[in-house]
């Protein structure tokens, strides 16, 4: 067991298809809870795999998502400007009683009610994008820029109330701000600099023009100077949803067609029977196996966590993939299945940090597959699933395309 | 039996509402849990384990009266 916990692993494992999850994970559940492993950025931390492990470090606050500090281990090859790592001076929304302020705040927006007030138009705009799909293209037509990145990105934009003309600018900081290995230091935080620029700029329009959107709303509660949002933390807390907003949706969604159609009875499940799709999506999110390395915390102090004893200031890596395969929690793991009850996977966190966007996120991919299923039952892959590309170097995995035909 | 919300521990995935509709919604100003019924009759007990078990944050309990 020690011999197993002290062999260093080096990030990212290697993998025999861009679906497959690395054969790393189920060994180290079974054998090493607490792994040892080494970072792009060459720093070290451990990795959790266990399903009760990885959610009891999410769930327990005296693991920090604060990662801007001199000893947490850098995520990736920007080291300090990197994801999580940056400073950002001003900002106090990350932890404890700055981040539950934060909650509050932004809460609202992504309530049931207000998101499912949402979907009718979130469908409008499925349909929209599938019209043009099929009016005007040849075939094989790539899901990626036609459905899967311009839906999210309409849908965050629209809510934020950023001008649909700009909406191509955002790919790229996005990547640079989610980077692993694609950008240096520099690049990223050249990039970052850009994104604030634009940001800044278009706050100020916003303030002197308010329209009926987030951003509007976010503004007038700075503007209130009541201590509930600062300039800084305004500016971050757009650029968060911007980029977090439309990122993770948009590589789902190319994931979610690329696990339904590449073992096409799934999808033919669902055309069967549409009323699956939302315990589909779940079961997408949980089957979904491309992040390299999860989430990643800073234990402040030193816990015990299921076998394993977590010293203060180790840098822990949750595997909440890994976790959502592990067979003690959930039967048959490796198969998809979208009968399955109770999916209480953890793909979009747990505890205080839960995705505050998986509203938003779930409605966005429920209407896409509906949307799918309704338009398009003849749709399958162009190519045979294992040469779909991976996007390589960015946090959020996925695919560069995702090329159908029906 | 009655239910139990930690509104501090409350992260507003919503999952709760979706167990179980009748018996909670979100406060609309921050999203936070709103219970609706607190001593529900024991046909609604099997939803409010759902949504125990569905709460991301563990913020829902069940205890004797």
């Amino acid at each position: 067991m020690s011999n197993q916990a002290d062999e260093l692993r080096d990030l990212p494992f290697p993998r025999s298809a861009p679906m497959e999850p690395p054969v790393e994970w189920a060994e180290l559940r079974e054998k090493c809870p607490f792994a040892a492993v080494r970072l792009p950025s060459g720093d070290r931390a451990r990795m959790l795999t266990r399903y009760e492990d990885v959610r009891k470090v999410l769930t327990d606050p005296r693991f920090s998502r604060d990662l801007a500090r001199p000893d947490a281990a850098r995520l990736t090859t920007a080291g300090d400007q990197g994801f999580m790592n940056a400073r950002r001076p001003g900002v106090d929304i990350t932890d404890g009683p700055g981040h539950t302020r934060w909650r509050r705040l932004v809460g609202r927006t992504f309530t049931m009610k207000r998101v499912e007030g949402l979907r009718p138009r979130i469908g409008a705009m499925v349909d929209e994008l599938l019209d043009a799909m099929t009016a005007h293209q040849g075939r094989p037509v790539d899901l990626v820029p036609n459905l899967a990145l311009p839906l999210p990105v309409g849908v965050i934009c629209e809510l934020l109330g950023v001008p649909a003309s700009d909406q191509g600018r955002f790919t790229e900081w996005a990547n640079q701000m989610l980077s692993l290995t694609r950008y240096d230091a520099d690049e990223v935080a050249a990039g970052r600099a850009e994104f604030a620029a634009y940001m800044t700029g278009l706050i100020a329009a916003k303030r002197a023009e308010p329209g009926d959107d987030l951003l509007s709303e976010l503004i007038s509660v700075t503007d209130a100077e009541d201590g509930r949002l600062s300039e800084a933390e305004l500016l971050a807390t757009s650029m968060s949803l911007l980029a977090a907003g439309h990122e993770t949706t948009a590589s789902m969604i190319g994931k979610m067609a690329a696990i339904l159609l590449s073992h096409r009875e799934r999808y033919e499940t669902l055309l069967a029977d549409p009323s699956l799709v939302p315990a589909a999506v779940e079961e997408v999110i949980r089957f979904d196996a491309m992040s390299e390395f999860g989430l990643p915390r800073y234990a402040t102090e030193t816990v015990e966590v299921g076998e394993s004893v977590v010293e203060k200031g180790t840098t822990v890596l949750l595997s909440l993939q890994a976790a959502n395969r592990d067979q003690s929690v959930f039967a048959s793991p490796e198969t998809w299945d979208a009968h399955r009850g109770d999916n209480h996977h953890l793909g979009f966190s747990a505890g205080a940090h839960f995705c505050m966007g998986s509203p938003l996120a779930r409605v966005e991919l429920q209407e896409v597959l509906a949307g799918l299923l309704r338009r398009l039952p003849t749709l399958r892959l162009a190519v045979p699933a294992e040469q779909l590309r991976r996007r390589e170097g960015l946090l959020v995995g996925g695919y560069e395309s995702v090329p159908v035909t029906w | 039996m009655r239910v139990i919300t930690e509104e501090d521990k409350c992260c507003g995935s919503g999952l709760c509402v979706i167990a179980a509709p009748e018996l909670f919604d979100q406060r609309d100003s921050d999203g936070v849990v709103v219970v609706l019924d607190e001593t529900p009759g024991a046909d609604r007990h099997d939803a409010v384990r759902k949504a125990v078990a569905a709460c991301p944050a563990a913020a829902i309990r069940l205890a004797r009266q």
